[in-house]
């Protein structure tokens, strides 16, 4: 295989709310990467900025937030810089968004066959004939049955896990580089979950295409990402291949958060659980956004930032635990 | 000894789908349809399934928040269907609900104090001084402290909202709670403190659980036993070890081997369900499941197989066992 390509490059991303209660930090300097063909997770819990990261990326903030400090790089190019037209082209040509719940993309009032030609013409101009055939493929590509009917129907006729399949299929029409999925199957029973990962997984080898998973089900991690990275509170905590968060997380929020799945494997008697609650981003701006629940937690965790420290090859930790073996090689500098 | 606290003999629920203009019965969704079970003094009952297949409706027909079509329901040995209005009102207190959502069900403009008092006065318990003693003694119990109940709903994250729920439905001293997904809307670090709090709470008093569930990892560390629907018919009810280790209804198998694992090294594509679930208002014939099992016989399509004891303690609806 040739070099590593990137795809995605975020740097030092800072996006905050402006609301009448004050400035909220939603993503607090964020930097990761996102290599070619590769599934990234994006892992944490509700309200640690998995969507508005996403947001970040595709332009598509709400009103009240805004980019303040960072940068995206996307195959080079600069989308904090593009103007609106050029981010206009890159959204469902070279990148494409798929959310939870697939009707909030999908207009009721349209048939599934208008919604998907008309994303064909948004981004190439082909004949009618040319672009109802290729949607008649994409829905065979996502494993849906007698696709020409389906053209015909409306989203309100099909079952949740079929109106993500069609989502999926409008996704993939321009064959993007990269596809954020943000917690694809989260609305979705077990069974369907499953046939949906599958599917993801299967467009991802053969077309390549990366893709940026959002979820908060460590299930779904293990079983579609390669490599994983882990927030809290707006934060990174710790970035590292799916096995290593797996077989050696350190940061004791991603140990804690493992240890709280009630796995379907086996019983245990009691499940683990992290005390305290997950804080509002924003509430703690001073020391380790973990401290309050850290049962690891040292004084100067309560007063200084820790910066994310280089543990093992592929692997990275925001804790003071690591200080003293990654001193040398940490990435930024502590902020005061 | 097991004791039956509740007993459910095939209980039906249909729904009718009225149309045309003059509203006229067109056909009925068979949301519960001839299910069975009964649920032992201090045990927890784990009821699964996909959404729509009946778990929800089970639990209102239990509380006679919705009546039964057809079938008993007998707790206590009282069949709870012919009980007076004054009977039905001393039983409902010894049967309360936990809901998935609390801040739905928790009225926002009410503060933490009234919110748990309100069961108390519905139930006659008439001295303010032990109203309040009560409340703050719950309060605790729950993990909450006393000043919570000058507070409002809104002013508490949703683990919290959900202790309120759970403290709201202890207040009569119940001795069955139907629990209907009350950890689905919390974040794993928060879900495991709350069902360890329901752990604690059923020790100390002497509690019975139903929980319902579609999180199969959640179901199997709180039960003792765990009964598997589909389509409105239970197919499978037996040991929570029994059930996860050695399932033998083929949804069972296909249900479990979709679950997500949390280890990258675990991991089978084998075992996917195809299809999706058919319409509750027009079920396939035979067993409900014929259409997507790989099993599938001649017989299956036909024959409802029964929902039958094929070894102590393991019911099975499905005709390779048993002589269904
Ligand atoms: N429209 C908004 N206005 C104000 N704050 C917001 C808005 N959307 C998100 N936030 C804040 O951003 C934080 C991160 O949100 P989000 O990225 O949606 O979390 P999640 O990880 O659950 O996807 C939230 O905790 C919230 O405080
Ligand atoms: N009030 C009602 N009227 C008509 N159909 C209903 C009603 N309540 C539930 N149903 C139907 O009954 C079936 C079972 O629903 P429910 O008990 O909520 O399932 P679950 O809780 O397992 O998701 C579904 O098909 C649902 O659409
Ligand atoms: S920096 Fe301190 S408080 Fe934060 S996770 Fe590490 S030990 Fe815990
Ligand atoms: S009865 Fe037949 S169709 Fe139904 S689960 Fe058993 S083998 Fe499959
Ligand atoms: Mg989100
Ligand atoms: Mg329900």
């Amino acid at each position: 295989m040739d070099k590593q390509q990137d795809i995605l490059h975020v740097q030092g991303l800072r996006t905050s709310f402006f609301t009448d209660n004050g400035i909220v930090p939603a993503v607090d300097h964020i930097d990761f990467t996102i290599h070619k063909g590769e599934v990234l997770g994006i892992v944490g819990e509700s309200g640690c900025g998995k969507s508005v990261t996403s947001l970040s990326i595709m332009g598509l903030l709400p009103q009240a937030g805004r980019i303040v400090d960072g940068e995206i790089l996307f195959q080079g190019e600069s989308l904090t810089k593009a103007t609106e037209k050029r981010m206009r082209s890159i959204r469902g040509n070279e990148i494409a968004m798929i959310f939870q719940e697939p009707m909030t993309s999908l207009n009721p009032l349209f048939k599934i066959g208008n919604q998907l030609t008309e994303a064909i013409h948004t981004h190439q101009s082909c004949s009618k004939e040319k672009a109802r055939k290729r949607s008649v493929e994409m829905l065979e590509l996502v494993g849906l049955p007698r696709a020409e009917q389906l053209l015909n129907d409306y989203p309100h006729q099909l079952s949740g896990g079929m109106r993500q399949r069609v989502m999926i299929a409008m996704s993939m029409i321009c064959e993007p580089q990269l596809l954020i999925a943000d917690e694809p199957t989260t609305a979705l029973d077990v069974t369907i979950q499953k046939q949906i990962l599958q599917l993801m997984k299967e467009l991802n080898k053969k077309l390549h295409t990366s893709i940026m998973m959002i979820t908060h089900d460590l299930g779904v991690v293990a079983e579609v990402c390669d490599r994983v990275v882990v927030m809290y509170a707006g934060k990174i905590v710790e970035e590292a291949p799916v096995r290593t968060i797996f077989k050696h997380a350190l940061h004791p929020y991603t140990k804690g958060l493992l240890a709280s799945v009630p796995d379907i494997r086996s019983k245990k008697d009691r499940l683990q659980s992290i005390p305290g609650n997950v804080p509002k981003p924003g509430s703690i701006d001073k020391g380790c956004r973990f401290a309050e629940r850290c049962e690891h937690a040292m004084e100067r965790c309560f007063t200084e930032d820790p910066p994310l420290y280089k543990a093992e090859e592929n692997q990275q930790v925001r804790c003071f635990l690591y200080d003293t073996e990654a001193k040398e090689e940490s990435h930024e500098t502590t902020t005061p | 000894m097991k004791l039956p606290l509740l007993e459910v003999n095939q209980i039906k629920k249909y729904f009718p789908i009225t149309g045309g203009i003059l509203g006229r019965k067109v056909g009925e969704v068979k949301a519960v349809d001839r299910v069975s079970f009964a649920v032992y003094k201090g045990e927890t009952l784990g009821l699964v399934g996909e959404s729509g297949c009946g778990k929800s409706t089970i639990g209102r027909l239990l509380l006679r928040l919705q009546e039964a079509t057809d079938g008993e329901i007998r707790f206590e040995d009282k069949d709870i269907q012919a009980l007076s209005p004054k009977l039905l009102k001393k039983i409902r207190k010894e049967m309360q609900l936990v809901f998935q959502d609390p801040y739905a069900s928790l009225n926002p403009r009410h503060k933490v104090e009234k919110i748990l008092e309100e069961p108390l006065i519905v139930h006659g318990i008439k001295d303010k001084k032990e109203r309040r003693e009560r409340i703050m003694n719950m309060l605790e119990t729950v993990g909450l402290d006393r000043y919570h109940a000058e507070r409002y709903p809104h002013q508490f994250s949703g683990g919290q909202r959900q202790r309120i729920g759970i403290a709201r439905a202890l207040m009569t001293n119940p001795k069955l709670i139907i629990a209907d997904e009350p950890v689905s809307a919390l974040d794993v670090s928060i879900q495991s403190q709350v069902l360890n709090l329901l752990k604690d709470l059923q020790a100390e008093f002497d509690l019975t659980y139903i929980f319902i569930a579609h999180d199969l990892g959640v179901v199997r560390h709180i039960s003792d036993r765990v009964g598997v629907m589909y389509l409105g018919r239970m197919v499978e009810l037996t040991d929570s070890e029994r059930l996860y280790e050695e399932p033998l209804h083929p949804y069972t198998k296909s249900l479990l081997s979709s679950v997500p694992v949390p280890d990258p090294d675990d991991q089978s594509d084998s075992e996917v369900l195809t299809g999706e679930i058919p319409s509750a208002s027009n079920p396939p014939k035979g067993c409900a499941f014929h259409t997507r099992c790989k099993e599938c016989m001649d017989v299956c399509k036909t024959s409802r197989p029964t929902f039958q004891e094929i070894s102590p303690g393991h019911h099975v609806a499905c005709h390779l066992y048993g002589d269904a």
